[in-house]
């Protein structure tokens, strides 16, 4: 025998809002997408023509389309150190999150373990990466892990405080019914707190992203060192003792631009991680 | 099923039943009660009488700080007791199958069958064809179907559940009350079903325990002799009202007034 589900029970159920699109995206994305875009083209505009108005020369001041032209002209010495700080900033990342999931999963399995660690992973995080970064360049032979530690050490922690937050968030009834069922500790871990904490995990993978990126061009900026395999910010001191001002804009240009992809990259990520059910990946209704 | 159904052998028995929580509370004492086999009974109360408490130590989600907790000889075996939530308590990252296998996936069954029995359990409350849906996109009264879906999924011997409609709208609640007895008869479980409202009561149950509070005691326990399957007939009927005016007398006396 069973029983069925009346149809006002079915229509009470959140439907998915329709929207109009224009071009496959809705009114309020192209808003989101347009309205800074023009700001941009605005503030770029008034830079480039206070530069010429004034006559401001390109060692004090480069107008945009000058650092866009430098951009272009040393794209091979400026994209061999991007791809550099790249791979320092996304191995730092990735370190970070490895560590900080599993320093976080440990936290979780012993409120000792989590009471006599935590402090010192604060510790970590309030001493600036500027002042250690001299010691640690000492201590490592290896530049790049050197610098790959001061990227880590800048981006670990919102990893594992948000994780650590996010494994004792679970709900309470849904931890009393794991326990009506007998779970093991490793189900319990696996099917509750994991999940729990996914949201949370990716908001820290969010923040640390950019973490990561500032740890490793600080950390450069203090090792200083030149040669082929340098870095953006090496670029950014070269030019500055040559005052090729316009070929520092441009790498900073690029400073930004890379910190804004990996930025857009782990909204992504978290999306799509998320998107079946977190609040966080749902489209707004009105 | 026909008026005055008894009950088989007591399938929970509480002895002299008391719950102080960590912080003091007195939330129950001196609890004495037998569930047959197979009834449907009701614990009716105000709010913080102790009805949530005695429920999850018959669940043994806490434990009584004096006094006795007996289960019918099997009846500490995992997946013999299911729980409803006054909330649905749904995994939110997982579809709404995935939820009702939860129960057959921590005792070890293997993914495919527990799939199987899920749908099924999903089907008799009405929701086939939801398998694949999140709770998100499922109304209030959906998510309690599948809150009751699992709590089934293991056929357990006793259902308990605490308030489990009290969110709902009134129709949806009246529906859900419906199916929850067609279930009962179908599967034949012992329900313990907690709530504060007469009327939901005695339109359930077969047996309602009034309790009262400060401290937290059983003070009535009545019989409502009425033929089942009940249906919106019942609702309506004079039996039904008389019944109501019984019980809701017998809160009042545990109130108090
Ligand atoms: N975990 C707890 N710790 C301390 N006191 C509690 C706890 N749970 C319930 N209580 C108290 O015990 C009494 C009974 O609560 P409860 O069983 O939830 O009542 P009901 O479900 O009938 O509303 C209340 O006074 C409540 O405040
Ligand atoms: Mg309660």
């Amino acid at each position: 025998m069973s029983v069925s589900v009346s149809a006002n029970e079915v229509a009470d159920a959140p439907q998915e809002a329709r929207e109009r699109t224009i071009l496959g995206l809705t009114a309020d994305a192209w808003l989101r997408i347009l309205m800074p875009l023009a700001i941009g083209v605005i503030a770029l505009g008034g830079w480039e023509w206070a530069v010429r108005a004034n006559g401001v020369p390109s060692y004090i001041l480069p107008g945009p389309i000058e650092v866009g032209q430098t951009l272009v002209r040393d794209w091979h010495t400026l994209s061999i150190s991007l791809w550099i700080t790249l791979q320092i900033t996304f191995a730092a990342l990735f370190v970070a999150a490895l560590l900080g999931l599993a320093l976080a999963v440990l936290f979780a399995q012993s409120r000792v373990i989590e009471l006599s660690l935590f402090p010192y992973a604060v510790i970590l995080q309030v001493t600036p990466v500027v002042a250690i970064a001299p010691l640690i360049i000492i201590w490592v032979d290896d530049i790049r892990i050197a610098l790959l530690i001061c990227a880590w050490i800048v981006a670990f922690f919102p990893i594992l405080s948000n994780t650590t937050l996010g494994l004792n968030s679970a709900d309470h009834n849904l931890q009393d019914l794991f326990r009506l069922y007998r779970a093991s500790r490793w189900q319990v871990l696996m099917r509750l707190r994991l999940p729990t904490a996914m949201p949370y995990f990716l908001g820290g993978l969010r923040i640390s992203g950019g973490l990561a990126l500032i740890g490793a061009i600080v950390a450069e900026f203090v090792a200083g060192t030149g040669g082929r395999a340098s870095g953006l910010a090496y670029r950014i001191l070269e030019s500055g003792y040559n005052l090729q001002i316009p070929r520092m804009f441009a790498a900073l240009v690029l400073i930004s631009l890379t910190g804004i992809a990996i930025f857009l990259a782990m909204t992504l990520v978290s999306h799509l991680a998320l998107r079946h059910w977190h609040e966080s990946a749902m489209k707004e209704r009105r | 099923m026909l008026a005055g159904v008894k009950a088989g052998p007591p399938v929970v028995t509480l002895d002299g039943v008391v719950k102080r929580y960590a912080n003091g509370t007195l939330a129950v004492q001196g609890v004495d009660m037998a569930i047959g086999q197979g009834d449907f009974v009701s614990l009716l109360g105000p709010s913080g009488c102790g009805k949530s408490t005695v429920l999850r130590m018959v669940a043994g989600l806490i434990a009584p700080t004096a006094g006795r907790i007996g289960m019918a000889a099997g009846g500490e075996a995992t997946g013999d007791v299911g729980f409803v939530f006054q909330e649905p308590t749904l995994m939110p990252w997982s579809n709404t199958l995935k939820n009702v296998m939860l129960p057959l996936r921590l005792a070890g069954m293997n993914r495919g069958e527990a799939a199987d029995r899920a749908a099924a359990a999903l089907a008799e409350v009405g929701l086939k064809g939801f398998e694949k849906a999140y709770p998100r996109a499922l109304s209030g009264g959906m998510k309690m179907r599948v809150s009751i879906a699992r709590a089934l999924v293991t056929k357990p011997r006793l259902l308990l559940m605490d308030e489990p409609f009290a969110a709902l709208d009134e129709i949806t609640r009246h529906r859900l009350n419906n199916d929850l007895l067609t279930l009962w008869q179908a599967e034949r479980f012992t329900a313990i079903f907690v709530t504060h409202s007469v009327f939901e009561s005695v339109y359930l149950s077969r047996r309602i325990v009034v309790m009262a509070a400060r401290p937290g005691r059983v003070v009535e326990d009545i019989e409502v002799n009425a033929a089942y399957p009940r249906g919106e007939v019942f609702r309506t009927s004079a039996e039904y009202a008389a019944h109501c005016r019984e019980v809701s007398d017998a809160l009042h006396r545990a109130m108090g007034e």
